[in-house]
């Protein structure tokens, strides 16, 4: 049913760390490689040696620049996965049920087997979080790896997120956010964890730490440029910049004859 | 948001033709025998020809019956369960038309109030997204609803159904171009909340700086498209916009209202009348998927 549940008795998800993720992109790695071979159906690539390729990923990581006046820009790193969200509005758009979140740990999931690949519940995210695999035709989204952590095959240490168990900087962290007590509750109080969108009422179970203060001088030691506007020695930036100009996008065929036409009108 | 052929005939198309179920249920054109027959074949093929069409955009249409079940929170599930109750009453008032040559008032009423509410649901899918502010609104339902009662008006060739209706029609077009184009920004989105670093980073830095936290983005995470970015962040051909407005207001009323206002009347006056309306409202369709802006877009550094 795609109703939500009341409350669920836990809120498995993550926390995930801005100050220490380094934008390695493994566990975009990790979690595409643990997600094609395990839960349904595996996450396809389009033309992946060719012009054009794409792929379906249920993880991905964009990278900011935060800069306030002329002080130095924070560069920040920023993992995306399903946020679990208690209010979720993919789950109440699916006209199938396919689409539910788990009364019991308030994961949400994709039943592959009912979905219909309408894709409004990808419409209904204000996340990205779900991706419709082209090869399938059903939508995929982040598992929080349900067939990871209560798996008994697994050894124990094993028993978590495919993305928090690779992350070399310790980035990630899995726990259940219902339980005051627990490792991602105490660290989302003391670090001030975020909600994304909180305007949207979707209410995300994930948090986001944001990073920790960090002076000028701190910067300056990070990158050894030093002194008081910490501007890197001249001559620094790429020559070649000039030359990397966007590919520019104007449509072909019908919709480019539609383009000269409107535009001499 | 991309503006998928399929999506945009099936809404027109379908809301053409229940459009014209409504006035054909509600008597006008009062037909029977034959004639019913044929008006009525005419507002099926376009009524189920647009319903048929939307399963072009499914990854799985094997399975679209499941798509009837979850009418308690979905509102494509509840257009879905409506359109055929729907079809099926006008379907009983058909047949009383067409075999004993006079429809039943208050089925003719019911089900003409189901054709509106089919168009309603249709409308409430895109109206209750709030990642598409552009959307988000009650003007959105009135548009697909005049839209599609002022089509079947314009086919029944009747000007006094036509005219008022295709006037309240331009009123909501253009309210709903000019509250759409202020949405985005009073729903309150922008890659500061969406990130959250703006808010977290304010005070951090010792250095006492003037001048507001600004976040951009800096790398996308993928070089290429993504099934995300065809989808949500669909940017080419907007630059057009005002062109593509006035022509779809000149084609979706003021054409039809002027071949309606002629002397003539009859099939030389409605024909052209209904195409250019069609063919304004899948221009304006257009524009409304090409021109909305998902709030993902604010991931990638555009919209
Ligand atoms: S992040 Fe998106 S896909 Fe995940 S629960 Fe929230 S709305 Fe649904
Ligand atoms: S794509 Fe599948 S899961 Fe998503 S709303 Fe449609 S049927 Fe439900
Ligand atoms: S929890 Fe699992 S499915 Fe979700 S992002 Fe991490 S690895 Fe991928």
């Amino acid at each position: 049913m795609t109703d939500l549940p009341d409350r669920s008795q836990r809120r498995l998800g993550l926390a995930i760390d801005l100050d220490i993720c380094v934008g390695c992109h493994a566990c975009v790695v990790s979690c595409k490689g643990w997600n094609t071979t395990a839960y349904g159906a595996p996450l396809s690539d389009s033309d992946p040696y060719g012009p054009n390729p794409s792929g379906t990923f249920l993880n991905r990581i964009h990278t900011f620049e935060v800069k306030t006046g002329d002080a130095t820009a924070t560069v920040v790193h920023f993992p995306k996965s399903c946020l679990h969200c208690d209010n979720a509005p993919c789950v109440t758009v699916c006209p199938t049920g396919a689409s539910y979140k788990r009364a019991e740990d308030g994961i949400v999931l994709v039943n592959e087997d009912h979905c219909i690949g309408c894709g409004l519940c990808a419409w209904a995210c204000p996340y990205g979080a779900r991706e419709l695999d082209p090869a399938e035709g059903v939508m995929k989204k982040c598992t929080l790896c349900v067939d990871r952590i209560y798996n008994e095959n697994l050894p124990e240490e094993d028993r978590e997120p495919a993305c928090v168990r690779t992350c070399p900087a310790n980035a990630r962290h899995f726990g259940d956010f219902s339980d005051p007590g627990s490792a991602v509750s105490r660290m989302s109080r003391d670090r001030g964890g975020v909600d994304l969108m909180p305007e949207q009422g979707t209410l995300p179970v994930n948090k986001y730490l944001p990073p920790r203060p960090r002076t000028d001088a701190d910067v300056g030691a990070d990158t050894g440029y030093g002194g008081p506007d910490n501007l890197p020695p001249a001559g620094s930036i790429d020559v070649l910049a000039p030359f990397l100009e966007p590919v520019a996008e104007t449509p072909s065929g019908i919709l480019g004859w539609i383009d000269r036409t409107l535009t001499r009108l | 948001m991309h503006p998928a052929p399929s999506i945009i005939l099936f809404t027109v198309v379908s809301g053409l033709g229940f459009g014209l179920l409504f006035f054909l249920c509600l008597g006008f054109p009062a037909v029977s025998g034959w004639t019913a027959f044929v008006w009525f074949f005419a507002a099926y093929a376009l009524a189920v020809g647009g319903l048929a069409l939307s399963a072009f955009h499914l990854g799985q249409p094997r399975r679209a019956l499941r798509a009837f079940t979850q009418w308690r929170s979905s509102w494509l599930s509840r257009e879905a369960v409506l359109s055929v109750a729907t079809l099926c009453l006008c379907g009983l008032q058909a047949l009383l038309l067409i075999f004993r040559a006079d429809g039943h008032p208050l089925l003719g009423g019911l089900a003409a109030l189901f054709c509106l509410g089919s168009v309603f649901c249709t409308s409430m899918i895109y109206a209750s997204l709030r990642t598409v502010p552009r959307w988000n609104h009650p003007v959105t339902p009135l548009v697909f609803c005049l839209t599609s009662l002022g089509g079947g008006a314009i086919m029944t060739g009747v000007p006094v159904l036509a005219t008022p209706l295709l006037i309240l029609l331009t009123a909501a077009q253009l309210g709903a171009w000019w509250i759409g184009d202020r949405r985005f920004a009073d729903a309150g989105s922008t890659v500061e909340t969406a990130t959250g670093l703006a808010a977290a980073l304010v005070g951090t830095r010792t250095t006492a700086t003037a001048g507001a936290t600004r976040v951009r983005l800096l790398e996308p995470p993928h070089t290429g498209e993504s099934y995300l970015t065809r989808e949500m962040v669909f940017i080419v051909g907007r630059r057009h916009a005002t062109k593509l407005r006035i022509l779809s207001l000149v084609c979706l009323v003021i054409l039809p209202l002027c071949l309606l206002a002629l002397p003539a009347a009859g099939p030389e006056v409605t024909i052209p009348a209904v195409a250019a309306h069609a063919v304004g409202a899948i221009v304006s369709r257009w524009l409304f998927f090409a021109e909305a802006e998902h709030v993902v877009g604010l991931y990638y550094g555009r919209r």
